[in-house]
């Protein structure tokens, strides 16, 4: 029994360091806390970056992909800067971020939302809709925020800081053939 | 010089006035700005958090399309100039990516081999490449008796830490010296302003704004100039709500290092885009920069 329970270990430590730029540096982990103690957003996490490392080191798969820590992380890359051992440590959570989203085991969280939102926006215009955004994601995810944000969304809109219309690259056949093929190849593993 | 020119979804409306002003303020220093045809969105953060071969190839188009003639590419947008940094970055460091990331972009008739573009912020290429001297040698109107506070925010200056300390930078710092500004040295210059967490979790992202705007505060800052939309954005067109949370009154005006520059070389403040931002930064500098124009009759 307690090979087996090494061995999935393993294949959870594996996939997340296969899947993340310098991953590897993950093993040199020495449980230290500056990532935590380093984080804007500790005080809003279930389980810190350390007890995150830790995690993925023991095997618990499910724990850290159901963790609120990826959705509370702010791509501050402070505790990246700091980790004394170089671990990537914004970048694992980018990797844990997408199998999270992958297999759907992310809770009470909109963020997923967001992100699908946003991305859609770039597959069909080649650009971002900061209205689109603010308006489809709000409306169909938060429909009480929405309305709290409507003064502000007047005053940015007043001052031109708010397109109606999304724009779209020219050559949107070409951004949509390289993603095309991007899926294919990131499928083929 | 010539560069090339990156400017990011964001600078097409919401900072309009980033955008307007990095050019003017580029004109008057003899940097010649050429946008990447057709360049689309770096997909911020929200495209890693799903797919990251696709990211980096999307990311990829765009160093792709850069003018073979241009070596260097200026992005003033934090989290385009990381994307960018970092796709060429990890193409150069991961055989296997690149190959990947060129098999899709052949898909769209295109190559990118790592390391032809330099990937640069615009106050790297102000600080580094025209320099103190050319800088004081365009001040026109000192900044004399404002109070800057200048914020740097996460992704100019972490991960990638060669341009500046990624724990106190201090680029902007010296160039707002070179304005004649007075610097306001405050010890969350390049904390988080939360990102994208408005659009997720109000509490934590109003906490966050919350403690950069009573640091700048407390350290007596008439004005806030920062190098991101998005912390534009959220220090800026969140303060209001930022306010009504935490029944603050914080009034601080919140401007772009290139607009703030604009003042002190005397270029036009409507074509720098002063007037977009929320909390009013033209009185304020009215009232505090010595010698300044007399107050329009209005």
């Amino acid at each position: 029994m307690a090979t087996a329970t090494a061995a999935e270990n393993n294949t959870f430590r594996n996939e997340v360091i296969a899947q993340t730029p310098n991953g590897h540096r993950m093993l040199h982990c020495l449980q230290c806390g500056t990532c935590g103690g380093s984080c804007p957003s500790g005080a809003d996490m279930e389980l810190t970056p350390r007890a995150l490392i830790a995690l993925i080191n023991a095997g618990q798969r499910d724990r850290v992909l159901s963790a609120n820590t990826m959705w509370a992380c702010v791509s501050c890359y402070y505790c990246t800067v700091r980790c004394p051992q170089e671990i990537p440590v914004t970048d694992i959570i980018y990797t844990l971020k997408r199998l999270s989203i992958a297999e759907r085991r992310y809770k009470d969280t909109d963020a997923p939302a967001l992100a699908k939102t946003f991305t859609d926006y770039v597959d069909k215009y080649g650009r971002s809709f900061e209205f689109g955004l603010a308006t489809g994601y709000h409306l169909l995810s938060r429909p009480l925020s929405a309305l709290k944000m409507g003064p502000m969304g007047f005053s940015m809109f007043t001052r031109g800081r708010m397109s109606l219309l999304p724009t779209k690259i020219r050559n949107i056949d070409q951004l949509q053939a390289i993603i095309h093929k991007a899926r294919e190849i990131g499928a083929r593993r | 010089m010539k560069y090339a020119y990156y400017p990011g979804c964001s600078l097409e409306c919401n900072a309009a006035a980033y955008d307007m002003s990095v050019r003017e303020v580029a004109d008057l220093l003899g940097i010649r700005l050429q946008e990447i045809d057709d360049w689309n969105c770096c997909g911020a953060t929200e495209y890693f958090s799903q797919d990251e071969l696709t990211a980096t190839a999307v990311i990829a188009r765009n160093l792709a399309l850069v003018d073979p003639q241009l070596k260097q590419l200026v992005a003033p947008c934090a989290a385009c100039y990381l994307n960018l940094k970092k796709t060429d970055r990890l193409m150069g460091e991961h055989a296997d990516l690149n190959q990947k990331v060129n098999e899709a972009l052949a898909a769209g008739g295109l190559h990118y081999r790592p390391g032809t573009v330099t990937v640069r912020h615009m106050l790297d290429v102000i600080c580094d490449d025209i320099g103190e001297a050319a800088v004081r040698d365009k001040v026109v109107k000192p900044l004399t008796g404002l109070r800057v506070a200048p914020y740097y925010g996460c992704q100019v200056v972490r991960p990638y830490p060669e341009n500046d300390n990624p724990e106190y930078p201090i680029k902007m710092d010296n160039l707002l010296a070179w304005l004649g500004a007075e610097v306001v040295d405050y010890p969350v210059k390049a904390h988080c302003c939360g990102g994208h967490m408005t659009q997720i979790s109000e509490p934590q992202a109003f906490e966050l704004i919350r403690r950069l705007l009573q640091s700048a505060q407390d350290y007596e800052a008439d004005l806030i100039v920062c190098m991101c939309p998005m912390c534009q954005l959220n220090l800026d067109g969140y303060q209001g709500r930022v306010n009504g949370y935490f029944n603050t009154e914080f009034k601080l005006p919140i401007v772009y290092f290139t607009q703030i520059m604009g003042i002190a070389f005397g270029l036009d403040p409507k074509k720098l885009g002063f007037g977009k931002e929320l909390v009013a930064a033209l009185p304020v500098i009215r009232a505090k920069v010595n010698g300044f124009a007399p107050q329009a009759a209005r």
